[in-house]
């Protein structure tokens, strides 16, 4: 049963390629790049400066499962009515999308603190941009080795 | 239903910050992945998180695919008055599940 799995796969993602290159399946390249991240971030920030600080992200430099990240994103911020965080957005260079989380928030948070668990392809650069309430941006920027990647590979 | 695990100080004192920690069992389908006859599998993912406190929205997050399975998302709240916390996750295929939790403020 998984023998006949492979060889079907295998010879749908040898025809499918007309330059006769032999792959096992099919991959549609549908990677983001540090350019699709870039044009994602300025989607977000429009014309806005992005200033390095206030921000810390933290991602574990070295990850053996890209599957499940533990990510947690601080702002430096009092949280109050008149300086506050509004957003926090999550960018990354190298998943199919360059987005990883969109987080809406207020005073009402306290502390600008939040934690999630993400998924990597693969080594790449992630970027964190708080906006504040006064419609400034600033961000971090941390680098993440991935030894087995997520989202691209396929259910065996 | 899909289930949900929720974690919520039962008391706490007016004023003081507090940590709520949620989770929800779910696949999250990237929809970039293949199955072995080489067809795309559909994306099936939760988009979108809001946490109202009393009717008050404190928290929304947007996900994305890049969010691992069962997502886990963390975050903090001025605990105001005594009252009802709710979470409302909505996603794909009409995805929609409401939990909600009770806290006693001092």
């Amino acid at each position: 049963m998984a023998d006949d799995a492979t060889r079907r796969a295998f010879l749908i993602g040898a025809t499918s390629l007309a330059g006769g290159l032999i792959t096992v399946l099919p991959v549609t390249d549908a990677r983001a790049t540090p350019e699709t991240m870039q044009a994602a971030i300025k989607k977000v920030i429009g014309s806005a400066a992005l200033r390095k600080g206030k921000v810390t992200l933290h991602l574990p430099p070295l990850v053996e499962n890209g599957n499940s990240v533990a990510m947690d994103v601080a702002v430096d911020s009092p949280m109050t009515a008149n300086n506050h965080v509004r957003a926090i957005h999550v960018f990354n260079e190298k998943n199919p999308q360059s987005n990883v989380v969109s987080i809406r928030l207020g005073p009402p948070a306290g502390q600008a603190k939040i934690a999630t668990r993400v998924r990597l392809a693969d080594s790449q650069r992630i970027m964190a941009i708080a906006e504040m309430n006064d419609g400034t941006f600033w961000s971090d920027e941390v680098d993440v080795i991935v030894t087995i990647a997520a989202c691209l590979e396929d259910p065996v | 239903m899909a289930r949900a695990l929720i974690n919520v100080p039962a008391k706490a004192k007016k004023g003081e910050i507090i940590t709520i920690k949620t989770l929800i069992s779910h696949e999250m389908e990237t929809g970039y992945r293949h199955d072995n006859v080489g067809k795309a599998i559909p994306r099936n993912i939760i988009t979108q998180f809001v946490c109202t406190y009393n009717g008050l929205e404190v928290f929304r997050a947007e996900l994305f695919p890049a969010i691992a399975a069962n997502p886990f998302i963390t975050f903090q709240t001025v605990a105001t008055a005594s009252g009802k916390i709710e979470f409302k996750w909505t996603g794909d295929n009409d995805f929609a599940q409401t939990e909600s939790v009770n806290i006693t403020v001092e």
